[in-house]
């Protein structure tokens, strides 16, 4: 671990938030991530684009509610207890701007070395290349560092 | 509070003076002939300059002091006041902001510029008017030559501390002749009660030689408000003009050299040395008595002052944030207290209900200002645009007292220089073609403000040649907006006047270009939640309304089910309520409704938001207007009323037009606010024209 905060200081590794959304491992990196809280009522936007369909309030802000499943052509599942909401801090066109992320499960903190980073390969995948930055190892897997602007909008 | 900087504060207090300044120099062009006009917009350019020079704006301070020398002249009556005075003076006010806000952006090649078209119009004018209007110290009256002048000094206490030095005031007394100087040890308290700053004194002054009463009035210019000053010529050598010396005697008793410590009864000696020089009625003596009055006018006529302090507009958002958040947290607190038999809970409940009420009705008023600000600037506005265009136009506003959000007010600048620009370009005609029809060459515009309901009505009305319905009707056709045939209402004609890119201007004015069309006048009224409305009259002029809300922040709501969402419509739409007809429950039925033997079309929220959930049995209809065009809307149940804090939605929401916003229910889940405006122009609400004939037919 001490090494990893070495490699971090140095720019060599990244310290990430894993999570579990459908069936991938995805990596968001820690400083976008402001909380992680348990679900809460949601609100319905009709006629909003399916994976920002509902807003949350978050601590008095109404926050757009993201499913990023729909995005990946995964199946939507119902909330189980290890449901979290993810809450990130994106920035848009210069504004920063929240957004609660639906995560399957929520794993831990930790850091992965950049060096293991490749691109998302073009076969293999039937993801949209744009919406993974990169693909990085972390353990024995391989995990989706998303890029989370491009998802979105 | 305390590292402020003071160049800020010079800032601010600039810019309200540069306004003042603006406004005397407007009115000036309307009256000029009021000195106390004069004698404000004097004050105001001394106040620029000294500051000015405190606060290192040399430039600033080096032009204020030309510009205010060449106005000396005017004030003292050397020169007349004229229409090309004023606007060269408009020009020197804008040339200085420029020199405050951003002096990069001009070089003083400009200034001179203007100096020196001011020096040539007060020399000009000072050699015709010379002899025609004999100027003070070569005319001999009771104003100016008696031997000398007793003269009372009071202040107000407190001038100490507005910086007022008195002995320098008095020294520049002595520069006007030789001096005895008394003061008045009255109110002189025991050394230990002595304040310093605390100004007891006053003095009586013997004043020898041939100073004129103006030049001892204007040692005192600007100390006038808060003092009492009394002036009663010396009595030993009177000049020829006879009915004035028994009176001056009589009120004066003590002919001594050096007055008595004690005050002697200097009020009536000023108005009995006032009342001869008037009954002598010489021009040069009527001249201050009139000057007095009218400044007495002035001042009754300006605004009660109140004691004010200035807060930075970011902590009034802050504050109005934690209102608003106190006002949910209040909703959760109330609905909590509601599911429990408590009866304390409950008596603390309606009072932290009844406490954030007033708090939040405190804290919108701290952020209402009086319109009146934005008004007066649109006075330059027409005096520029009345000029270029060669129409002379009166600038009415009316009014001015009526408050309005802060930030409403901040985003209607735009729009109204827009609206005021069109109606003086478009609407008023020019003079000819005033006097061919029979009305006055000037033109009118009127901007006014009034409360109406919840509701705050802005008005730009002119009385020129009024819209032209078969005009804008050709170009709506010609630029493809309508099919020729189509029937349509003149309101709904006029509306294509909103048009991006619409015009029917033959020419572009040389105010055309800020980049605001009708169309982005449209939606920043839209943005705030108000709306536009047009009246107009062949030939006697259009009206354009912009109807908007109070505040931004806190709207009164009508909470309403539609299927399991919770909805908000702003209560100032909602026209009423009534329950949807056995003919209109299914699913498929008429989709109108007769309210008083008007045809109502109506959306079915349920479907439009794609409800789940059982349907209501009774489903109710709100009715809600926009503009001129009523339509229903069916819900599943109306909740009630709901204070509603406005919350924005996201960026990645901005797709979705149906809501205007959201807001926080006391259950801590959020609830979208109905946009009506936006439901009637998705096209699901169709042209009233065709629902009028089916009404006939049927």
């Amino acid at each position: 671990m001490t090494d990893f905060v070495e490699a971090i200081e140095q720019g060599h590794a990244l310290q990430v938030v894993m999570m579990r959304i459908g069936p991938e491992t995805f990596a968001l990196g820690a400083g976008m991530v402001r909380e992680i809280i348990d679900p809460i009522p949601t609100t319905r936007v009709a006629g909003a684009r399916p994976h920002l369909g509902h807003v949350v309030n978050v601590r008095g802000n109404v926050v757009p509610l993201a499913d990023i499943r729909e995005r990946f052509g995964m199946p939507m599942e119902a909330a189980t207890p290890d449901t979290r909401f993810v809450v990130i801090e994106l920035d848009l066109d210069g504004d920063p701007t929240l957004v609660a992320l639906v995560a399957d499960k929520v794993f831990e903190v930790t850091a992965v070395a950049l060096e293991s980073r490749q691109p998302a390969p073009k076969i293999g995948t039937s993801w949209r290349p744009e919406y993974i930055r990169s693909i990085v190892k972390s353990g024995n897997d391989f995990v989706i560092i998303p890029d989370m602007q491009a998802i979105l909008n | 509070m305390t590292d402020h900087d003071p160049r800020e504060v010079f800032l601010a207090e600039a810019n309200e003076l540069l306004d003042r300044l603006e406004t005397t120099l407007l009115d000036l062009g309307d009256r000029p002939d009021d000195s106390a006009l004069i004698d404000t917009a004097f004050r105001a350019l001394h106040t620029i300059k000294g500051s000015g020079a405190m606060f290192g704006f040399d430039q600033v301070a080096a032009f204020t002091h030309d510009f205010e020398t060449a106005f000396d002249l005017v004030r003292r009556g050397e020169v007349p006041t004229s229409a090309d005075l004023v606007n060269v003076s408009l020009s020197a006010k804008d040339y200085i902001r420029t020199l405050i806000e951003d002096p990069g952006a001009t070089a003083p090649v400009i200034g001179e510029a203007i100096l020196a078209e001011l020096e040539r119009l007060v020399s000009r004018a000072k050699t015709p008017s010379e002899p025609a209007s004999p100027s003070e110290p070569e005319v001999p009256g009771p104003d100016c030559a008696p031997a000398g002048w007793r003269i009372g000094i009071a202040f107000a206490p407190e001038v100490l501390r507005n910086g007022t030095n008195p002995l320098a005031l008095l020294d520049e007394l002595r520069e006007l002749g030789p001096c005895t100087v008394v003061p008045r040890l009255d109110d002189l308290p025991d050394l230990a009660a002595l304040d310093p700053e605390h100004l007891v004194l006053g003095w009586d002054v013997t004043l020898r030689g041939s100073a004129t009463r103006e030049a001892i009035e204007d040692v005192f210019l600007f100390v006038r408000d808060d003092m009492v000053l009394t002036l009663a010529p010396l009595d030993a050598v009177e000049p020829e003009p006879a009915p004035a010396p028994t009176h001056a005697v009589a009120a004066a008793p003590a002919p001594v050299p050096v007055p008595p410590p004690a005050r002697p009864a200097p009020v009536p000696a000023a108005t009995s040395a006032i009342t001869p020089a008037a009954k002598a009625a010489t021009t040069p003596a009527a001249r201050p008595a009139t000057k007095a009055e009218r400044r007495g006018q002035a001042r009754n006529s300006e605004p009660r002052v109140s004691s004010t302090m200035r807060v930075e507009a970011e902590r009034l958002d802050e504050l109005l944030d934690r209102v608003g958040e106190l006002v949910i947290a209040r909703a959760r607190l109330s609905q909590l207290a509601g599911l429990h038999a408590d009866g304390g809970l409950h008596t603390i409940a309606e009072e932290i209900e009844r406490l954030s009420a007033q708090l939040r009705d405190t804290t919108m008023s701290i952020r209402m200002v009086p319109i009146g600000a934005l008004f007066s600037r649109f006075r330059r506005l027409v005096h520029d645009l009345s000029g270029d265009l060669g129409k002379p136009v009166t600038f009415v506003t009316d009014g001015e007292e009526t408050e309005l959000d802060k930030t409403v007010i901040e985003r209607l600048a735009d729009p109204l220089v827009h609206l005021i620009r069109n109606a003086i370009d478009h609407g008023i005609e020019d003079p000819a073609r005033r006097a061919a029809s029979g009305k006055d060459a000037t033109g009118r515009i009127t901007l006014s403000a009034e409360h109406v309901g919840g509701q705050v009505h802005v008005t730009v009305r002119d009385d020129g040649a009024g819209l032209d319905v078969a005009r804008i009707r050709a170009k709506a056709e010609e630029r493809g907006l309508v099919a020729p045939g189509v029937p349509l209402t003149d309101q709904q004609v006029y509306q294509f006047l909103f048009a991006p890119g619409f015009s029917t201007a033959q020419q572009i004015s040389a105010l055309s270009g800020r980049g605001v069309g009708m169309d982005v006048v449209k939606r920043t009224i839209e943005a705030l939640r108000g709306s536009i409305d047009i009246t107009t009259e062949p030939g006697a002029g259009t009206a354009l309304v912009l109807r908007l809300p109070l505040t931004l922040a806190i709207i009164e709501g009508l909470l309403i089910r539609v299927g399991e969402g919770r909805y908000v419509l702003p209560l100032a739409a909602v026209e009423e309520c009534v329950e949807l007809p056995e003919d209109g429950r299914g699913e498929r039925g008429r989709d109108f409704l007769n309210i008083r033997g008007h045809l109502v079309p109506f959306l079915r929220l349920r479907s439009l938001f794609a409800a789940t959930g059982a349907p209501d049995p009774y489903q109710k209809v709100i009715i809600v207007s926009v503009g001129e065009t009523r339509f229903g809307l069916v819900a599943d149940q109306i909740l009630g009323n709901h204070q509603t804090v406005i919350k924005s939605l996201s960026k990645l929401h901005a797709d979705v037009a149906t809501f205007s916003g959201a807001t926080i229910l006391g259950d801590g889940t959020a609830a979208l606010i109905i946009d009506p405006a936006q439901l009637m122009a998705g096209g699901q609400i169709g042209a009233p024209e065709a629902l009028r004939d089916f009404r006939e037919v049927a």
